[in-house]
């Protein structure tokens, strides 16, 4: 049985060598088809596994709420040029109160400020927030320690700077032990943390975080020091805001808690704001999104590559339509030999699964080039078309493709079924022949 | 494996002076009954046959004659079951072959029959052995017995050294010469040969005969089509027909 199958594989592949390059040209249809395939769905793949990892890294058991500043005409008060809005810490307090499902609260505030090491100055981002923080972001600590519980409560001047932040101030020296200047106050480094690679944004819901220009001071101390009021120069006239908290983030025990956490939240907030100053982010909702779109995005990709692997399959038929014609009397003789009509579809049939399979064999090799291909292609167009890389969106610009098992299964199983499905009428019509005009053909 | 084919013959000795070779009564391998072929030709109907009644037994050595035109290609095409009678029975090796459909019709080609072609008909991919081997790949049979049956024959035809060859590479008598080796492979009860010489020069037609008179001696039926008398003085029964019907039918 199967040292037939094998015969008749071997007689297929003969009569498809004799004609090479038609022979190759369906082939063509078919590699094209399942690699385009492989290479879309990696590619997704690549771009939805970095939307994820975001939002992974964001803690599917955190809720973000965060300060927003709302339109200029409805904010809450307005005190000669100072606006006054956002997260207050008797918000934090009340969330703290009622949320009874919270295992971890970290409030924090930032402001763009100029920090400085005698000579050498540097516009970073100043954070006060509490030990926690460090967790919550998956930093890590290079050198000394991050800020402790005894630095909030004794309102201490120290100060912990990202890697970025400590290179651009202290160059090749130690920072550890030294001071820096945040507006007229000294701070003593404390801590160095490790570069960590700036969050991309996420949808409209989070804007893009580059933690390695930070400086981290105790919360109560930016609150004592700095202050809630900030002063920014705005195109000449300058612009005063009052925010208590830029952000707090809750971390709940367990995933199922995340939505009713997040309603009692809701509900705080909008009983205690006249105007929705405020903005809550549920990491675990925006990764039930990214994987519906995930889900869409490959029907579209399985969508378009079904269409290329059925011009491959019409390929095919019009071959195999030639070939039968072109061999009608060979029909005639097997015919005459013994060969029932069976046997006749049995040998067209393998043809066409020869070419379609070798085409899907082919397209799975060329699908897996595309991990070296891509980056290469990337290089490529950053050399050649510097604006329009620069102009892309950074998931696109970092896009690493990842290849999915169940893209190789289908694209191969579509490509050997194509070839099945276009191959059987041509089959049939040579099955169906009649021997005797079949003998006479020329 | 090249003794007479014949094992199981149809119906038992139907009656009926005993033709060709003499010698005990020899079984039927073959009869029609009333055979009638029309075919549709536009508007017209033909009738290719009207109404042929022959019986063949083992070993006979029969030649069809008759100008273009009178049906003896249909009762060639009809014996080969390779097509069915408008009316009349055909019954070959107890099967009555008029009542098969296409599949049957396709296995009792490939149990029973042997076919030669005028054009030989070998497939130009293939060597000699696989040509001599289509049939039995139709039969079901891949053992590497058969294989060696097939270079067996390829040498009784004296092809024995042109195994491998394409049939482009041989001269038109060798061909025909692998056409007959395929036309044994399966030991057919009959073998059905639609002018063997036709695309033949005198000399070369002349030993192809003295091939299928061999092969006749040693039990092998043949039924042949021509409308050549010096070949069909090979045979011992000449069948002549005119439109449609058997006009003579003697042994000789």
């Amino acid at each position: 049985m199967l040292k037939r199958f094998f015969k008749q594989l071997r007689l297929g592949l003969n009569s498809l060598l004799l004609h090479k390059l038609r022979s190759g040209l369906a082939v063509l249809g078919i590699l094209i088809g399942v690699t385009a395939v492989i290479w879309l769905v990696a590619m997704g793949e690549g771009v939805s596994y970095q939307a994820q990892q975001q939002i992974k890294d964001l803690g599917a058991t955190n809720i973000i709420v965060r300060s927003v500043k709302p339109p200029q005409d409805s904010s809450r008060s307005n005190v000669g040029f100072f606006v006054t809005y956002g997260l207050l810490r008797e918000d934090y307090a009340r969330i703290l109160a009622n949320v009874p499902t919270i295992r971890r609260a970290v409030p924090m505030r930032e402001i763009r400020k100029e920090i400085r090491n005698e000579e050498y100055a540097v516009d970073a981002k100043l954070v006060g927030c509490t030990p926690d923080y460090l967790e919550l972001n998956h930093l890590k600590i290079a050198r000394g320690r991050f800020l402790e519980d005894r630095d909030l409560t004794e309102v201490a001047n120290v100060a912990v700077l990202a890697a970025h932040t400590a290179e651009q101030l202290f160059r090749y020296e130690n920072p550890v032990g030294r001071s820096v200047q945040i507006g007229t106050d000294f701070y003593v480094v404390v801590g160095v943390t490790e570069p960590r690679g700036a969050s991309a944004a996420i949808g409209g819901s989070l804007e893009a975080r580059d933690y390695d220009l930070d400086v981290y001071i105790p919360l109560d101390t930016f609150r004592w020091r700095i202050g809630d009021m900030v002063l920014t120069a705005r195109a000449g006239s300058r612009e005063g805001e009052i925010v208590e908290l830029s952000q707090i983030t809750l971390t709940v025990g367990d995933l199922d808690e995340v939505d009713e956490a997040a309603a009692i939240i809701e509900t705080l907030l909008e009983k205690y704001h006249k105007t929705r100053d405020y903005a809550i982010v549920v990491p675990k909702e925006l990764l039930r999104q990214a994987e519906m779109l995930r889900m869409l995005f490959n029907v579209l990709l399985v969508l378009i590559a079904g269409i290329s692997l059925l011009v491959g399959g019409i390929g095919i038929m019009n071959i195999m339509l030639a070939t039968v014609t072109e061999r009608t009397r060979e029909i005639g003789i097997r015919r005459a030999l013994g060969a029932t009509q069976g046997d006749i579809i049995r040998q067209f049939l393998t043809e066409t699964v020869v070419l379609s399979s070798t085409g899907g064999l082919l397209g799975v090799l060329f699908g897996f080039l595309c991990i070296p291909a891509v980056p290469a292609l990337r290089q490529l167009a950053t050399v050649l078309f510097p604006e329009v890389m620069a102009s892309l969106p950074p998931n696109l610009q970092k896009l690493e493709p990842r290849i999915a098992a169940w893209s190789i299964l289908a694209a191969f199983g579509i490509s050997v079924a194509v070839g099945m499905l276009f191959g059987l009428y041509p089959a049939r019509r040579a099955a169906q022949m009649d021997p005797i005009e079949a003998l006479r053909h020329e | 494996m090249n003794e007479p084919a014949a094992q199981h013959a149809g119906h038992p000795g139907a009656p009926g002076d005993d033709r060709g070779q003499g010698g005990p009564v020899r079984k039927v391998v073959a009869r029609v009954i009333d055979l009638h072929k029309d075919y549709i030709l536009g508007r017209n109907v033909v009738h290719a046959l009207r109404g042929v009644t022959l019986e063949f037994r083992q070993g006979d050595f029969v030649a069809i004659m008759g100008a273009s035109g009178s049906g003896k290609s249909t009762l060639l095409n009809l014996l080969g079951c390779l097509d069915k009678p408008t009316s009349g029975r055909y019954i070959l090796a107890g099967h009555d072959v008029s009542r098969l459909d296409d599949y049957a019709l396709s296995k009792m080609r490939s149990r029973y029959l042997g076919f030669i072609f005028q054009s030989y008909n070998l497939i130009p991919q293939l060597s000699v052995v696989e040509n001599i081997e289509i049939p039995l790949q139709y039969l079901g049979d891949d053992s590497p017995a058969a294989r060696q049956r097939c270079i067996r024959l390829a040498r009784l035809v004296g092809l024995g050294d042109r195994l491998h060859h394409r049939p482009t590479e041989l001269s038109g008598g060798q061909q025909q010469r692998v056409a007959i080796a395929r036309a044994l492979v399966n030991n057919p009860h009959i073998i059905l040969a639609d002018e063997p010489t036709g695309n033949l020069d005198s000399v070369t037609g002349q030993e192809i005969m003295a091939l299928l008179s061999a092969l006749n001696r040693a039990g092998r039926t043949i039924i042949m089509v021509t409308h050549e008398p010096d070949i069909a003085a090979y045979a011992h029964r000449v069948i002549r027909l005119r439109d449609g019907r058997i006009e003579d039918d003697h042994a000789r």
